[in-house]
């Protein structure tokens, strides 16, 4: 039997196992920098915590194993059984694109993948941005197509490069 | 006025809420269908790659729909989503219609042409309800559109791009662009029917502005198809699948899509 952890003490370490929570396809990036925690609660006595996320893209086939990893990771980290932990998938809010953390765009750079660029899905499909090459950082970029290999991304050439690369669309 | 969620709903308020709920649930799932059977047989690979999306998308949004309908007690959403007889669908009619002759498995001889069609004209209605659907007094539901209206940009724009393309490109494509819209627009009818008993949509603030959607969508078209030089044809309706008329094209769609469903309800994907 573990020791009562303050609810503090317990949030904290439940933010510490979400950051811990990677996309299925990215895994650079976690759910924390995806901006996709909507909310923490914890109850000290009985020890309970719940989670809500939002979901990226609504028909994303990642969500299953994302919550279901969550509910592992929170598990884990505080050794609770599987009736102490509860994670969802909220609507409340809606995600978008601008909820991507500033360190998750770096780390989506890292991957290889431009983070989305800060304008609308009207103004993107319309072709009214730059999209910097995340391998080479040149702006002389075309955007291909509006689809890639998930819902959530676009494909774009660089011109300078000649590299066809990924970039998150905005929503 | 708003309905915070099923707790609070009343039973006059109730049945035309599940009405557009099924009306929504309904459309996606048909068209998220079709969609998908280009996989692999779109004529261009990154059409190939945008129907994977769009089909995927669509589900996700039934997907909610029906999540919706679950949570007002009338069953669990992968019976109601695979279950339920074609009688009781309420999709319009022009989203069950076959991509082309032929099937999936054997011989695809599928309309490219019609498709856009088809999907364009759904899109331009979508835009419109969903941005109708975003001041519902449905809460959950004005949750739901309110993310989804987000997606279904990229839809719009692919369509469009496509249906551009085919006007503007060659002969050819053009003439198969026309008879390709005049088969879409010969089942389109119903897509954006207004029935008397719906004006409950608007009474309830359910979706604000319903019965406007049928000419604002009239209006939408038809600019778009003066400007490609395409013929303003009429929106026939053989069938009225709002009240649960469909073709027997219906009857295959639900029969291959709930094929594992209905051998194995237990099954894990």
């Amino acid at each position: 039997m573990q020791p009562k952890l303050s609810a503090t003490v317990m949030k904290e370490r439940v933010m510490t196992a979400l950051a811990g929570v990677s996309d299925p396809e990215i895994p650079t990036i976690s759910i924390v920098d995806l901006g996709m925690v909507e909310d923490v609660r914890v109850h000290e006595a009985p020890t309970r915590v719940e989670v809500d996320l939002v979901p990226t893209f609504l028909g994303c086939p990642a969500l299953a194993m994302i919550s279901q990893r969550a509910m592992t990771a929170i598990r884990t980290q505080l050794g609770l059984s599987s009736d102490q932990v509860r994670v969802v998938f909220s609507t409340r809010s809606a995600w978008d694109t601008t909820r991507i953390h500033p360190q998750g765009r770096d780390r989506l750079k890292a991957f290889g993948m431009a983070p989305p660029p800060k304008v609308s899905a009207s103004e993107f499909v319309a072709g009214q941005t730059s999209v910097a090459c995340p391998f080479c950082g040149s702006e002389d970029t075309k955007l291909e197509n509006i689809f890639g290999p998930t819902a959530c991304r676009a494909m774009f050439y660089c011109r300078r490069c000649r590299n066809p690369f990924e970039a998150i669309k905005p929503v | 006025m708003t309905i915070e969620g099923p707790n609070h709903v009343k039973p006059e308020y109730r049945i035309p809420l599940t009405e557009v709920l099924w009306q929504l649930a309904d459309d996606d799932l048909v068209i998220a269908f079709r969609a998908s059977e280009w996989l692999g047989l779109a004529p261009h690979i990154e059409a190939d790659v945008a129907f994977a999306s769009i089909a995927q998308d669509e589900m996700g949004h039934a997907t909610m729909y029906f999540e919706l309908l679950e949570a007002l007690g009338e069953g669990s959403r992968d019976d109601l989503a695979h279950l339920r007889p074609s009688a009781e669908r309420r999709n319009a009619v022009l989203l069950e219609i076959p991509n082309g002759s032929g099937s999936y498995l054997h011989e695809p001889h599928f309309d490219w042409a019609f498709t856009v069609c088809r999907h364009y004209l759904y899109d331009v209605f979508e835009a419109l309800r969903l941005e109708a659907l975003t001041q519902s007094s449905y809460l959950p539901l004005r949750q739901v559109a309110q993310k989804a209206i987000r997606e279904e940009v990229y839809h719009l724009a692919h369509q469009e791009l496509w249906l551009r393309q085919l006007a503007e490109h060659s002969k050819l494509t053009r003439a198969r662009l026309v008879d390709g819209l005049s088969q879409a627009m010969s089942w389109a009818g119903d897509l954006t029917w207004a029935a008397p008993w719906q004006a409950a949509f608007e009474e309830f603030s359910l979706v604000p502005g319903y019965r406007a959607l049928q000419q604002r969508w009239r209006d939408a078209i038809d600019r778009k198809f003066r400007e490609w030089g395409l013929p303003l044809l009429k929106a026939e309706m053989p069938l009225n699948g709002r009240d649960g008329r469909h073709t027997r094209h219906l009857d295959d769609v639900l029969s291959t899509l709930s094929e594992v469903y209905r051998l194995d309800p237990t099954a894990k994907w």
